[in-house]
């Protein structure tokens, strides 16, 4: 048999060379440093591989080359790796904006001061809860330094996601994204049943929704003859005669992929896991995932099944009506701010799936008007760094159980605090898409594309949930300023390091730009282009 | 009607010169420092605080010269350029850019704004000179001269501009300094009710110069002076209705034409220099300037024209007759301004024919209206501030300097003769009679009017008897308060030469364009002949009403219904109250009791409704794997289907 050397951009392709180097690194790090000798380092070397690939990124994205594709469309950017990976202008943004997002990831992760001289993390992930083993760790101050390179494996899972070539590596980014996660999310420090307990829902959905997709897979192959975006683009538009292949191939695809972005039906293991999760893990994974997620269904929808849109386009108005519905109306009787905004995720889900079925022709666009593609990305943007700053400030408002995040907790908290209150307000402001914030413009932008593709029910169901949305998001910032502190006391905001805080900043500062001036961030979406088809 | 409605026909057919400005060069470039000095100024003021108090006053002055100088400048170099040539624009920066929007800080100067701008400036300075002494003993006075030079800046703007959104960020700004500066003495209740007043009625102005942008935009694309001009004639007539009408309605607020005029008496209340220059001189003149800078919508709006002169004779009467009943000599003099605003509407109503002599009278009688009101100012001043002018009587001896000025204004404005406003009045009525002969007449009548109230006032003031009260003790005012009315009463004489030669006439035509000359009905000479004739009876009967007999000192209360009605500014206010306020209030109750019921209503319930939805909902995340798994099943199956069903 012969084999043959594949062929490798590695200039183009230096990102996620980073970032899996970085990680093997981290491994053998863990294998062959001392214990207590091994944070520094950690943190050091995952730092310096986010923010070196989001250089190599930029680098490798201010000199694309123009790429036609098959059926004559031409965009910027390269088909690599043997048709695997996929480098255009989407790639590109996507993976500057998860490699930001993964420095506030990195960030957080690393932060000691809030539990004293620790992580967040469990100090001994094998010992059972409740046990002397537990106690004994906890009082060595042990940590586990291994979440640094679990997490570069999951940024480099949530670069290559969106980047996929085929089905086959975009199935093989799904678990590389996926499986460190799972583990993340089991090991925080406190209430570690409850985190284990969502570790262990979020794996065992996440495998069954992987058999949906691998399933679909199956039968698009079956279909199309080809696993290939490309290929598979081809056999859509030439038409074949096992059409229920297809589209049933296209359903159980699209169920691998709409589970990781949380939406309705699939939405049941969001606010467990959130809550569940240590809240920095929860932060990062909320904003990446989303992110890589959406990348990944944008890529899969419109460039290999972009001629039977009039397929899914009506499967993606059910599941956008849904999400936004179930969200929004839930996020209203929660208690717990971690699960509101687990709710508020599912909601926003529907509102980014509202922007993904306006799709449209370049030809049907009007003069000057954004590209559902476009509006996707800007909100994917504006909601990343308000989740995350959101998230961040969660981990500060404490109690002698560790994080507060019951609203009994939050009452008059902007009183005591106000500076953070307001902080956390804006967040929850540019959520609710209340203008001069960032989220009034993604919103709009998603809006109005799928208001001119023809999207009209959908956008108004949007609108009606966005208007619950208010009510939640603004109750919350009612219950901070305007509510007396509850008898058994307002959490107290702890000192973070620069880590935390400086995150926060960043994202409140992102908000706040994003939504007074606009222009250049959405001429950056505007010059990333099309997909390469 | 049917005689309106023939104007409107002939308006129709006259050729309207594009606006299409050269770009500025040579002493062109300064133009836009004529706006930036009295805006340092009143930044320098505002923000310096007491720091300025001590040189702030001459501060004030001294931009608004330096102005002037200025725009003296640059009115001689316009002078030098052909008749062609003579309209530069000069673009500041860009303002505003979003999506087709493109709006920028634009000047245009041309022969109309070249006039504004010597008005503007040259009373203005002559105004602020005059404030150094009015308001030498008032502590705010470093204030008062800084919002004099923001309106000042912000009026240069209005009149500069060469799109509608500058012109309305001016517009804005003089409605602003106008609010600030007749409620100056915001100790008195008066004042601050008065400036609020002020401020309310010119907002519905106002909403109409907005909306009239806004249409403007919609049907051209642009807001640009010289773009619209340009495609004007492309639009059609109803459209251009509308706009006409609700750049009209913008006029009516800032000029205090009927039905927004009830603000002008009561604006009274402001420092008497703040009366002279801004509810005499320049800012109530907005109107008109608005108007005949549109003259490319207005000429192929006929419907809209014809608004423009109806409102314009009204007010015309309106203003006068209040006039006439007035015993504060501000409020007369008011009542007055708004009747030659009327005139100067007219004049721009009448189209080509008139644009030329509406603007020639609004020059004139900025003159003369200033230097009565300064006049006034003076009386005031010597009287202890005394305005009732029951209370004046045979003050000519006293005050000679006031009384030889004011007599200027007066003669001026009644028309005698030789005076400026003789030409500038008997021109528009002359006009009027070619065009209708139905407003001809009103504008006769109005002219005769002036006659009767301006003679009342004059004798009142500075003739009859002595009914001073007990303390007074009348002085004339110091030479920086009397030098400005000699040089204003000198500007009220000669004004009338701006027509010799027809000189305004050609000197405005490349603005607003050449009409085709129309024989009057009756010779011009017999025109004239007439009002003058009229003005004469006018005078002669105040002379037998008011000269011949005692002036009571309190105003008699047994006087006829006209009296009363023009002594309750014709019920303005009241028919204000009637038709706006009271249905407001009434609609204001109604929404809050709906505020409360419906949305209130609907709010909560829409709340309770969720929150019970959300607790039905949530018993679906039970917690349990296999649940969850469930309903990942559900949703794919759900998914298949939907999938399968569009496609069957």
């Amino acid at each position: 048999m012969d084999f043959t050397k594949p062929e490798l951009e590695y200039a183009e392709l230096l990102p996620l060379f980073i970032v899996f180097g970085a990680a093997c690194v981290g491994v053998v790090l863990e294998a062959f440093l001392p214990r207590e000798q091994r944070r520094l380092p950690q943190v050091v070397l995952s730092m310096l591989a986010v923010v070196g690939a989001l250089v190599a990124t930029i680098v490798v994205g201010t000199d694309l080359e123009r790429h036609t594709g098959l059926d004559g469309s031409s965009a910027l950017g390269l088909v690599g790796a043997e048709g695997s990976i996929v480098v255009d202008g989407p790639t590109i943004y996507l993976w500057a904006l998860i490699l930001v997002f993964a420095i506030g990831g990195v960030a957080l992760f690393a932060e000691r001061q809030l539990e004293g001289g620790v992580s967040g993390f469990t100090g001994q992930a094998a010992a059972l809860p409740g046990t002397d083993t537990e106690r004994e760790a906890s009082t060595r101050g042990l940590e586990h330094t291994e979440v640094y390179p679990l997490l570069l494996f999951a940024v480099g899972g949530m670069l290559l996601f969106p980047a996929s070539g085929d089905l086959l590596t975009m199935f093989v980014a799904l678990e590389v994204l996926s499986l460190p996660l799972y583990l993340l999310c089991g090991l925080a420090r406190r209430r570690r049943l409850l985190s284990q307990e969502a570790a262990m829902k979020y794996f065992l959905l996440g495998a069954f929704s992987s058999g949906f997709f691998l399933y679909g897979a199956a039968l698009v192959y079956g279909y199309a003859g080809s696993v290939s975006f490309a290929g598979i683009n081809e056999a859509v538009r030439a038409g074949s005669a096992n059409h229920g292949l297809l589209l049933a191939g296209i359903a159980l695809l699209a169920v691998g992929l709409l589970f990781k972005v949380g939406a309705a039906p699939f939405q049941a293991w969001t606010p467990d896991v959130y809550q569940g999760a240590p809240t920095a893990v929860t932060a990062f994974m909320a904003a990446g995932t989303k992110v890589a997620a959406f990348g990944a269904l944008l890529r899969l929808l419109y460039v290999a099944f972009g001629g039977e849109r009039w397929s899914w386009v009506p499967m993606l108005w059910v599941v956008a009506i849904a999400s936004m519905v179930l969200g929004a109306v839930l996020a209203v009787v929660q208690n717990d701010v971690k699960r509101m905004l687990a709710y508020s995720s599912v909601a926003h889900t529907g509102f980014l799936l509202t922007g993904v079925l306006g799709v449209q022709s370049a030809g049907e666009l009007a003069e000057g008007q954004y590209s559902s593609l476009e509006g996707v990305l800007f909100y994917l943007t504006t909601y990343g760094f308000a989740m995350i700053g959101a998230f961040a400030i969660v981990t500060l408002v404490r109690d002698a159980g560790g994080e507060a995040t019951h609203y009994d907790r939050w009452a008059g908290l902007g009183r005591t605090s106000p500076l953070v209150a307001f902080a956390f307000a804006f967040f929850l402001l540019s959520m609710a898409g209340i203008p001069l914030t960032a989220g009034f413009i993604g919103k709009w932008a998603v809006f109005t594309s799928a208001l001119s593709a023809g999207a009209w029910p959908v956008v108004l169901v949007a609108i009606a949930s966005s208007i619950v949305a208010v009510a939640f998001y603004v109750r919350h910032i009612r219950l901070m300023f305007f509510t007396e502190p509850h008898p058994d006391g307002t959490g107290v905001v702890t000192q973070s390091s620069l880590l935390t805080s400086g995150t926060v900043v960043v994202c409140l500062a992102a908000t706040l730009v994003l939504g007074v001036l606009p222009g250049p961030v959405l001429d950056l979406v505007t010059s990333t282009g099309d997909f390469i088809r | 009607m049917t005689a309106l409605s023939a104007l409107a026909v002939k308006a129709a057919e006259t050729h309207v010169p594009v606006v299409d400005p050269t770009t500025a060069d040579g002493p062109f470039v300064l133009l836009w420092s004529i706006i930036a000095l009295p805006l340092a100024g009143a930044a320098v003021l505002l923000l310096g605080g007491r720091a300025t108090d001590r040189w702030g006053h001459l501060l004030g002055t001294a931009t608004s010269v330096g102005s002037f100088a200025v725009s003296l400048v640059l009115f001689i170099a316009l002078l030098g350029r052909d008749e062609s040539d003579r309209q530069v624009s000069q673009h500041v920066y860009d303002w505003i850019e979003a999506g087709g929007l493109h709006i920028g800080v634009d000047l245009l100067y041309d022969p109309l704004s070249a006039l504004f701008l010597l008005l503007i400036t040259g009373v203005g300075s002559l105004i602020h000179v005059y404030s150094i002494g009015y308001m030498e003993h008032d502590p705010r006075r470093r204030r008062f001269f800084a919002y004099l030079n923001l309106f000042v800046a912000a009026m240069l703007m209005l009149v500069l501009s060469e799109n509608y959104v500058g012109l309305f960020l001016g517009w804005e700004g003089v409605g602003l300094a106008s609010y600030l500066l007749i409620g100056f003495w915001q100790h008195k209740p008066s004042a601050a009710a008065a400036a609020k007043k002020a401020f309310v009625i010119n907002r519905v102005g106002d909403m109409g110069l907005g909306l009239a942008i806004f249409l403007l935009f919609v049907t051209f694309g642009t807001t640009s002076f010289s773009a619209i001009s340009a495609a004007a004639p492309g639009a059609t007539e109803t459209t251009l209705n509308w706009i006409g009408v609700l750049l009209l309605l913008g006029a009516c607020g800032k000029s205090a034409q009927v039905p927004l005029q009830a603000w002008l008496l009561d604006a009274m209340e402001g420092p008497t220099p703040v009366s002279a220059l801004i509810h005499a001189a320049t800012m109530v003149t907005a109107g008109v300037y608005l108007i005949t800078r549109s003259n490319f919508v207005f000429e192929l709006a006929p419907a809209a024209q014809t608004a423009v002169v109806i409102v314009a004779t009204v007010t015309l009467l309106w203003g006068a007759i209040i006039g006439c009943a007035k015993d504060d000599i501000k409020k007369a003099l008011a009542g007055s301004t708004m009747s030659q605003i009327g005139y100067m509407m007219l004049g721009a109503g009448l189209g080509v024919a008139g644009y030329a002599f509406a603007i020639f009278h609004l020059l004139t009688h900025g003159f003369f209206k200033a230097n009565m009101f300064l006049g006034a100012g003076s009386v005031m001043h010597a009287m202890d501030d005394d305005v009732d002018m029951r209370h004046y009587g045979a003050l000519q001896k006293m005050l000679p300097v006031t009384f030889l000025t004011f007599a200027m204004g007066y003669l001026a404005i009644i028309g005698f003769p030789g005076f400026s406003g003789f030409w500038s009045k008997d021109k528009i009525i002359e006009t009027a009679l070619v065009e209708n002969w139905l407003v001809g007449v009103c504008a006769l009548l109005g002219a005769g009017i002036t006659g009767f109230y301006m003679t009342r006032l004059m004798l009142m003031t500075f003739f009859t008897e002595k009914r001073w009260a007990k303390d007074a003790h009348p002085h004339e005012s110091p030479a920086v308060m009397t030098v400005p009315l000699v040089v204003l009463a000198a500007l009220s004489v000669l004004g009338g030469l701006m027509l010799a030669g027809n000189w305004i006439v050609d000197w405005l035509s490349p603005v607003v364009g050449h009409a085709e000359h129309h024989e009057p009905p009756i010779p011009a000479i017999l025109i004239t002949l007439l009002v003058v004739a009229v003005v004469a009876a006018g005078a002669a009967l105040a002379w037998f009403l008011v000269g011949r007999q005692d002036v009571p000192r309190e105003a008699p209360a047994d006087v006829s219904f006209a009296t009363k009605a023009a002594r309750a500014d014709l019920y303005g206010d009241a028919i204000n109250d009637g038709l706006v306020v009271r249905p407001g209030v009434v609609l204001v109750d109604g929404l809050v009791a709906a505020d409360r019921s419906v949305v209130d209503g609907a709010f909560d319930g829409g709340s309770s409704f969720l929150a019970g939805t959300g607790q039905a909902l949530r018993r679906l995340q039970t917690g349990y794997v296999r649940s969850y798994a469930l309903s990942v099943l559900a949703g794919a199956v759900i998914l298949v289907v939907t999938l399968v069903a569009v496609n069957l």
